[in-house]
């Protein structure tokens, strides 16, 4: 028995300037861009305003949903960013469920993670400049005492870092432990009916009782509510971190 | 034979002692649960408002843990091979 816990697989390489390595992570997540472009360019076909139907009652009360998440945590003048956290999420979301298909999650790389996190961080900053001004900006680092500044840099370069590596850890945590559990699931399986003799014990070794459901009870937990609470997490910081950006 | 047999012993006693880190986020964590609920013991109808606040909370207690977590892989996956090629 093999337990392989690897990072994206590279999966081929374009010869451009000295080779630009495309790995799982960027084919996955192409693929899961386009599902969500297609799912939106198809639940926002023939929308009516009189008998609507089931789908068009499920989009308005997503639509809904991610307004209320909005306007609860930003306020009215935010209104314009619901595309924005909502597109995040969804992306978050499906990325990380895509584990469950077998594909590679592109949230368990930390490019990925650190990608979304630098758009976030990159706002945070426009938002902090436009109100304060350059030398506002600046002067803000020197919050209580200038002594304190390098610490307040620190502090703001590792708002992505963190928002980064707690989704990306959280993922990858999940993904780990369900490679181990399924690993020893195995073992145990062998150790339950090898003992048997000749061929039946051969034959009851062979076939996975253990591994059939057990695994799904931790991939509910790690998967499903993982996934949704990253997203959900991520979405929350970044609105939180944009909107205080004003102040 | 025997610096790689040190090389590998140190990393694994890193990646084991890193995971320490679990410790913290554990207890605030519980702590934060226990404290919510005893905020919708009193006030039930704030229950919405308390779940989500109580999840942002413990997603942050959580981020050293996950600092532990990656530091713990990064000893294993990645230390290993890089302080071989060294020698």
């Amino acid at each position: 028995m093999d337990i392989s816990v690897t990072g994206a697989k590279i999966l081929f390489e374009i010869p451009v300037l000295g080779g630009i390595k495309i790995s799982e992570t960027l084919v996955n997540t192409w693929l899961v861009m386009i599902v969500l472009t297609g799912l939106c360019i198809w639940l926002t076909r023939d929308l009516k305003i009189k008998n609507i139907s089931k789908k068009q009652a499920i989009v308005e009360k997503l639509v809904t949903m991610a307004e209320n998440l909005v306007r609860e945590n930003m306020g009215e003048k935010w209104m314009h960013y619901v595309p924005f956290i909502s597109a995040l999420m969804a992306l978050s979301v499906c990325s990380s469920l895509s584990g469950l298909l077998g594909l590679w999650a592109p949230t368990g790389d930390i490019s990925t993670t650190m990608a979304w996190a630098i758009v976030v961080f990159v706002q945070i900053t426009y938002f902090k400049l436009k109100t304060n001004g350059f030398g506002g900006y600046m002067k803000g680092f020197c919050d209580p005492i200038f002594v304190m500044a390098p610490f307040n840099m620190l502090g703001e370069v590792f708002t992505p870092v963190s928002m980064a590596f707690r989704h990306f850890g959280n993922i990858v945590s999940g993904g780990v432990i369900t490679t181990l559990i399924y690993g020893a699931l195995t073992v145990a399986n062998h150790a339950l009916f090898g003992w048997l003799p000749g061929i039946v014990g051969e034959f009851l070794a062979g076939v996975p009782f253990l591994t059939v459901g057990i695994p799904a009870v931790f991939s509910l937990y790690f998967d499903w509510f993982g996934s949704a609470m990253q997203a959900f997490i991520f979405a929350m910081l970044s609105m939180m971190y944009i909107s205080t950006a004003t102040d | 034979m025997m610096e790689r047999a040190i090389v590998l012993m140190g990393c694994a006693i890193g990646a084991g002692l890193a995971l320490i880190a679990g410790i913290g986020p554990g207890i605030g964590e519980g702590y934060a649960a226990g404290k919510a609920l005893e905020a919708m013991a009193r006030q039930p109808e704030m229950k919405g408002e308390l779940t989500s606040s109580m999840l942002l909370g413990i997603a942050c207690a959580e981020t050293t843990g996950i600092y532990g977590f990656v530091t713990g892989l990064l000893l294993i996956f990645v230390a290993p091979n890089m302080f071989l090629g060294m020698l």
